[in-house]
């Protein structure tokens, strides 16, 4: 689905990603750890295609399309969804008018009739169950005065409404009360399905408890210097990044 | 001049302070704003009779005859010409207006074929389809809201049932001839009165040579059942627009009045100078709104409309209430400021304004509020929109005389600048004659950002979409004062009125 050949990105002529492989496949779940400043957002930024970074080297596949060569939008609308690290917030802008915007759009490209409101309804209610995400939130302007918490249900939130392919979940755990984590992972490995696959970026071997990821890397340096299993998480958690310095040279 | 009057053309809002719910229409009006431009730009080849270029005396007289208007009329149309001979353009606000040559318009222009008309289907077929260009179609209209419409094209007047309906209550809602034709008294007493002749250049310059526009009373105690509405649309090339419109609500009644204006696209720039004068007595309360969305001109600024407008409301009696409700989206240059003058104990002003500029668009709109009775209160709610090479200012006075003791005013003025070749401009006054009086000013300026934009691309939402759903979030307080029907047109043409202001 994903496939990332040697990848380089550079933010004002600073690399950032020197060289970075990655192969996603349907049905898969991926973990991405790493310290502070290593590049994970950026990475996720670039897959997304945020504008400001500049790829140097490397390709990235997406169904065997080239993704750089698509408009950012595009890439949403062909499945890709970036849940944010830290998610804006857009006053006046209703969740709900946000939501059903997004959807058909999505719709459009698919050469689908805009949703009949009902459906639309009974979706948002479907999916503000799944992460538990009371109609106060939804009817207020997207992310506005929401708390970190709130902020990062509504981005799982969204991903249930948008229903992507592939889905990269940036620190979605960070800021989520131990209640509140369970509830997200619960939401993501409700919507994972053969055909889709998710990247979580995570500091927290905790997170991976619930959402059991089939590979663990780990991006050092703009690289990933180690791919393994879930035990890998494990590992990480108790020795630090400090053993794999010496992989990343 | 093209005048359309309509009389419940919109439905009546079961709630004033329901949320606009931006949700099918919203979509419906987003798919619009693919196609952009201006859509209004068309011209209706009717056969017109107009009077000879240029401004005199015999051009006043000529008018007035054309319009068999009484003696007192043309007097003061003649003493508004002596007074206009004499004062100047004003030049303080933020405008960079080129030289007008008033002696190079036509001051008068109307239809040729004037028949009295008794149904549809003796309208002229271009003017039925001007309404229908306008989104307007007649026939879809009376089936859809049932209820009558009464379009005015100048004196081509399409009478329906629906006037008997608002004779009933006693409400006389007519064009401005018409009124002038048939309640004289009432015209007499109150033209002139909120706006008086002499009281701004081009103040002066409509009374002298107004061509026509809306008049409406509503009676004591009476709460008009529909919503009130004009259109008003300058068609004949070379022609100045000069409509006046007159609003009275006598003791405890209540109304509520929109307007929206269109103009064809024409390389030369077209004068646009209306007067709006609003009466409430006692206990009475207006809500006027309009969408302004006159031509802009083209990306490079040739042509548009010059939209040089007073427009003032008097809150006469106690507990009256004015509310002006604006969305500026056209004109090249718009010089307004819908103002209230709160003369009744405890009585309230509002002005909700939302302008856009864009390309080389100028505005200088606000408003000004001025404390005359005790327990007054204003509230100005104003949100600028500038992209391109655009510049947008706000203008507010908010005066307090002594003896409006306990009176207050808040007032909200924030700017949104789309790209960095555009400005934004703040030019409020504050002048508080006591010391019981709370006068509060907040204003804010902010940009699109990049992770705004970002995130909707990143839902699929593209950047022309996002910006319209941005920039009506950010409008959203205005808006909401308006009618439903009215606040769906104004979020297309916000939309419409950006487009390719970024990226
Ligand atoms: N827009 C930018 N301009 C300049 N430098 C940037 C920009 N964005 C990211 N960087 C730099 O790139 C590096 C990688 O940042 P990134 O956000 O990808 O890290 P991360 O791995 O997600 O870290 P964290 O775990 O703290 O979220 C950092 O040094 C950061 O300062
Ligand atoms: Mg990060």
């Amino acid at each position: 689905m994903l496939n990332i050949k040697n990848l380089h990105v550079a933010i004002e002529g600073k690399e950032i990603i020197r060289g970075l492989n990655l192969e996603v496949k349907a049905g898969e779940v991926h973990a991405i750890m790493g310290p502070n400043g290593t590049g994970k957002s950026t990475l996720a930024a670039v897959v997304a295609g945020k504008e400001g970074y500049d790829v140097t080297q490397g390709e990235v596949l997406y169904h065997h399309k080239d993704l750089l060569e698509m408009a950012t939008e595009e890439r949403a609308l062909e499945g890709i969804f970036l849940g944010f690290q830290y998610p804006v917030e857009i006053p006046g802008v209703s969740m709900t008018n946000f939501m059903r915007t997004a959807l058909n759009e999505q719709r459009k490209y698919r050469g689908l009739d805009p949703i009949p409101p009902g459906e639309f309804l009974e979706r948002m209610e479907k999916a503000k169950k799944l992460v538990d995400i009371h109609d106060k939130l939804t009817n207020r302007s997207v992310n506005e005065g929401f708390s970190g918490g709130e902020k990062k249900r509504n981005e799982i939130f969204q991903m249930a409404m948008l229903e992507p392919t592939l889905a990269i979940l940036d620190e979605t755990d960070s800021g989520l009360d131990i209640d509140a984590l369970k509830v997200v992972a619960h939401g993501v490995n409700m919507l994972k399905s053969k055909d889709n696959a998710t990247i979580v970026i995570t500091h927290y071997q905790r997170l991976l408890e619930y959402i059991i990821p089939d590979f663990v890397h780990v991006l050092f340096d703009g690289k990933i210097v180690k791919s393994g299993g879930k035990e890998l998480a494990i590992e990480l958690e108790e020795k630090g990044y400090e053993w794999l310095k010496a992989e990343a040279v | 001049m093209l005048l359309i009057t309509f009389a419940g053309l919109f439905k009546i809002l079961p709630n004033k302070s329901e949320e606009i719910t931006m949700s099918d229409d919203k979509n419906n009006i987003l798919d619009e704003v693919t196609q952009g431009e201006y859509k209004y730009g068309f011209f209706t080849d009717i056969e017109m009779e107009t009077a000879p270029k240029g401004l005199d005396e015999g051009t006043i007289r000529f008018i007035s005859e054309k319009k068999k208007e009484p003696e007192w009329m043309l007097d003061f149309r003649l003493k508004a010409f002596e007074r206009w001979k004499t004062m100047k353009e004003p030049n303080w606000a933020h405008l960079n207006i080129p030289p007008i040559d008033y002696q190079n318009i036509i001051y008068y222009a109307a239809p040729k074929k004037k028949p009295q008309l008794d149904s549809l289907d003796d309208v002229d077929p271009e003017l039925l389809e001007t309404f229908n260009k306008l989104g307007i179609s007649l026939d879809e209209q009376k089936r859809l809201t049932g209820v009558a419409v009464d379009a005015v094209f100048d004196s081509v007047s399409v009478k329906t049932t629906f006037q008997d309906t608002l004779k009933k209550h006693g409400i006389v809602f007519c064009s401005f001839s018409e009124a002038v034709q048939n309640h004289p008294d009432l015209v007499k007493k109150y033209m002139g009165s909120v706006v008086p002749a002499g009281d701004n250049y081009f103040a002066a310059l409509n009374s002298a040579v107004f061509s026509d526009g809306s008049f409406c009373y509503i009676p004591p105690g009476v709460r008009c059942p529909v919503e009130l509405s004009t259109y008003f649309r300058i068609n004949s090339a070379g022609t100045g627009q000069f409509e006046r419109t007159l609003i009275v609500a006598d003791e405890g009644a209540y109304v509520s009045y929109l307007e929206g204006c269109t103009a064809p696209m024409r390389d030369e720039n077209q004068l646009h100078a209306a007067v709006v004068e609003i009466v409430a007595l006692k206990d009475a309360e207006v809500k006027y709104s309009t969408v302004q969305n006159w031509y802009p001109g083209d990306k490079n600024g040739k042509g548009g409309v010059y939209n040089f407008v007073t427009k003032r409301g008097m809150c006469k009696g106690n507990q009256s209430k004015i509310s002006w409700t604006q969305v500026e989206t056209g004109s090249a240059i718009t010089w307004k400021y819908p103002s209230c003058v709160l003369l009744g104990d405890n009585s309230i002003g509002e002005f909700y304004s939302v302008a856009v500029t864009n390309n080389h668009q100028q505005a200088d709109t606000g408003s000004k509020m001025t404390h005359i009775g005790k327990n007054t209160k204003s509230t100005i709610i104003s949100k600028g929109i500038s992209a391109g090479f655009s510049n947008n200012s706000y203008r507010g006075l908010v005066k307090i005389a002594r003896r409006a003791e306990n009176s207050r005013n808040f007032s909200q003025c924030d700017s949104l600048l789309l790209g960095d070749k555009c400005g934004a401009h703040t030019f409020p006054y504050i002048d508080t004659g006591n010391s019981s009086s709370i006068v509060e000013h907040e204003a804010t300026t902010s940009k699109i950002s990049d992770d705004q934009l970002f995130y909707c691309l990143q839902r699929g939402i593209d950047t022309e979409k996002a910006i319209g759903l941005i920039v009506n979030g950010y409008a959203k307080e205005v808006l909401k004062q308006l009618p439903m029907e009215f606040a769906v047109e104004a979020q297309k043409l916000l939309a419409v009125s950006l487009e390719g202001s970024v990226g």
